[in-house]
């Protein structure tokens, strides 16, 4: 047993080491990436900065100002050395340092994303135990044709029929922000939903999530879908093995058997997947809150790109980039959490 | 007398071919039949459809599965899986994949005693533990502890059959519990599972294709083909003098310990023919 759980150390933290030094090349990857492609792609952000009448002149010693008229490698080596120092750079049209602007706002998207996870995971969860409770009957086809339809549409067109349904027709939550602009906010952070509950501050709370429930639903939708269709067949599958069979002639009901014995083992395969999909998710709230003018990272990116504001974008795509592989390692290390031949391996 | 009796059980695939054909058999307390037949003959079905766990693709269309003088196939399902649960236990064939993956050893043993049968947590690990001593596996609170894929194949089958015992079930349905594994582990599996019978005096349905194996463990014999039972006798009477011509034929087609030199006569044709036409007539005859 000793000797196993030393095995189990080295393992983890072989993972880890792994794990780390293939971020870091990513990373780096995006890093470059970035920085070219938004330097290639036409516009100047200078020019964009000055009123309507200035001079070749003015660009000129505005763009020396942000080094933007060295070679493109002396620049890259210039806010490489930065980011290493953890200077980012200051945006072109705030004028704040990038990590600042970008820190700020990480807060609000990801309570938002952690949200419509959250909301996916209820909805899809749901929708694959009741199917597989009912498999083989209209409950389950139901439940099909449900799924089918939230996947055939986007999550930002999800956003549009919501803002009909529940802003228009019957209008129950906020369409727009991410709290009530009337409202005293007490918070030293910018995790307000989370705050919010640490301070026993409902009020507050119930005015977030009413600004959070429909882009967050708008996000979860298309992934509610797939995690309900993917856990469901992996369920069916599993209810079919030896070792259910085995628990039902001890007693159990239909219920606890999909609970007890099919649901942790019929997890894994969806989990992998349900990784990938988040980070789709993520990516989703650029557009998701715009629509619903959200103040998080998604509408600061908008924002950058339009103003050619170039290093809050590659501020915003590197942290991005950062949460995006944070994701994929937490969905690894879930998995092998979760599935103890790994965890002994 | 029989704590087992099926009378007339015929199950069909759903809007299909019957798949067991009028079965009848009595499995008496304390004591163990054989079920025998080749491959696909029904032999499973039957254990499945004792212990309520049939594939949904099949129907029963006729007959009673009588348990301790109740028909199941007449009680609410919530009862019968309650009733099941509580007197009867399956050794199932393949220890490899009859264990839960994520579950350790401990709570796969004792969940039917704490969740069906209401004792306390404490009285089912010493139980479990009891147990696995009694089935010869060295070190049992380690392995109480193990998840399944730590151990072998015939450490699993030997915690499958403590956990079938867990219960002290009135009847056991042990489907081909020694096919899966190792030629060498056989034997100590069937002599384990058949000292575990006779100490604990639980009526056994004890499904093989090995006549041997049914000349050293059982007191009474079933014969199925093709769903139908062609014989039914005392094992003694059996080896003696089998009663149908298939039977017959698959006594002879068994290699003899005594005299392996002898040589394996094949089930011949002719009485394949026979045994067919029986079924036959059976279907044109109504079930
Ligand atoms: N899940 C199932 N669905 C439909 N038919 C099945 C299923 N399982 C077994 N059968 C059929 O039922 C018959 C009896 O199978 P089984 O009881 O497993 O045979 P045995 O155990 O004697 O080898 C076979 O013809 C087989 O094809
Ligand atoms: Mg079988």
């Amino acid at each position: 047993m000793g000797q196993c759980r030393h095995g189990v150390g080295m393992a983890f933290l072989r993972l880890l080491a792994i794990r780390l030094l293939t971020t870091a090349i990513t990373l780096a990857g995006v890093a470059v990436i970035v920085f070219v492609v938004i330097r290639v792609v036409p516009g100047n952000p200078i020019a964009m900065m000055l009123p309507p009448g200035a001079t070749e002149a003015d660009i000129a010693r505005l763009s020396a100002l942000y080094g933007l008229d060295q070679p493109l490698v002396t620049q890259f080596g210039i806010w490489l050395g930065g980011v290493m120092q953890g200077d980012f750079g200051t945006s072109i049209t705030s004028r704040q340092p990038v990590l600042d602007l970008v820190l700020g706002r990480l807060p609000a998207t990801l309570e938002l994303s952690i949200m419509a996870l959250v909301m996916a995971v209820i909805l899809g969860g749901a929708a694959a135990l009741t199917g597989t409770r009912f498999r083989g009957g209209r409950r389950e086809g139901a439940i099909d044709v449900a799924n089918g339809m939230a996947l055939s549409v986007p999550d930002f067109l999800w956003g549009l029929v919501l803002i009909l349904l529940f802003g228009v027709l019957w209008p129950v939550f906020h369409i727009s922000g991410r709290v009530s602009p009337a409202l005293d906010l007490p918070f030293t952070t910018n995790f307000y939903l989370f705050e919010s509950l640490i301070r026993l501050r409902f009020d507050l709370w119930a005015d977030l999530v009413a600004h959070m429930f429909m882009p967050a639903l708008a996000l979860a939708i298309p992934l509610a879908a797939i995690i309900g269709q993917l856990l469901k067949q992996s369920l069916k599958e599993t209810m079919n093995l030896d070792y259910v069979t085995l628990a039902r002639t001890k007693g159990y009901g239909e219920t606890r058997v999909i609970l007890r014995e099919a649901l942790r083992n019929a997890i894994l395969p969806t989990l992998t997947l349900v990784g990938v999909q988040f980070t789709f998710l993520i990516g989703g709230t650029v557009i998701i809150e715009r629509l619903f003018s959200y103040e998080g990272l998604g509408n600061m990116a908008i924002d950058a790109v339009i103003n050619r504001d170039l290093p809050l974008i590659q501020g915003i795509v590197i942290l991005f980039a950062v949460i995006f592989t944070a994701v994929n390692l937490i969905v690894d290390l879930l998995y092998a959490v979760l599935n103890p031949r790994l965890r002994h391996a | 007398m029989s704590f087992l009796s099926i009378r007339n059980l015929s199950v069909r695939l759903k809007g299909g071919p019957p798949l067991l054909r009028r079965v009848s058999l009595d499995v008496a307390v304390g004591q163990v039949r054989g079920l025998v037949g080749e491959s696909g003959a029904g032999k499973s079905m039957i254990g499945k459809a004792v212990l309520g766990i049939l594939p949904p693709s099949v129907e029963i269309t006729g007959g009673q599965i009588v348990l301790d003088g109740t028909d199941l196939l007449t009680l609410p399902p919530k009862e019968r899986r309650r009733r099941i649960g509580a007197t009867c236990a399956l050794i199932p064939q393949d220890p490899l994949t009859a264990l839960n993956p994520s579950h350790r050893i401990g709570p796969q043993i004792t969940d039917r005693l704490v969740d069906i049968l209401g004792w306390t947590r404490a009285d089912a690990n010493t139980r479990a533990r009891a147990l696995l001593e009694e089935v010869q596996i060295p070190n049992p609170d380690r392995v109480l502890r193990s998840y399944p894929h730590e151990l072998s194949g015939g450490m699993r089958q030997r915690i499958l059959i403590a956990s079938a015992f867990a219960a002290e079930p009135k009847l056991i349905v042990a489907d081909e519990p020694t096919t899966a594994l190792d030629v060498t582990v056989q034997k100590q599996i069937l002599r384990l599972i058949a000292g575990m019978q006779a100490r604990h005096g639980t009526a056994l349905l004890f499904v093989t294709h090995d006549l041997g194996v049914v000349s050293k463990v059982c007191q009474h014999l079933s014969v199925l083909y093709a769903g139908m039972v062609v014989e039914d006798s005392a094992v003694t009477d059996f080896f003696a003098a089998p009663r149908h011509p298939y039977s017959a034929a698959l006594l002879a087609a068994t290699p003899k310990y005594t005299d392996p030199a002898a040589g394996l006569h094949p089930v011949p044709d002719a009485v394949i023919d026979a045994v067919r036409a029986e079924v036959a007539a059976f279907d044109a005859g109504g079930r």
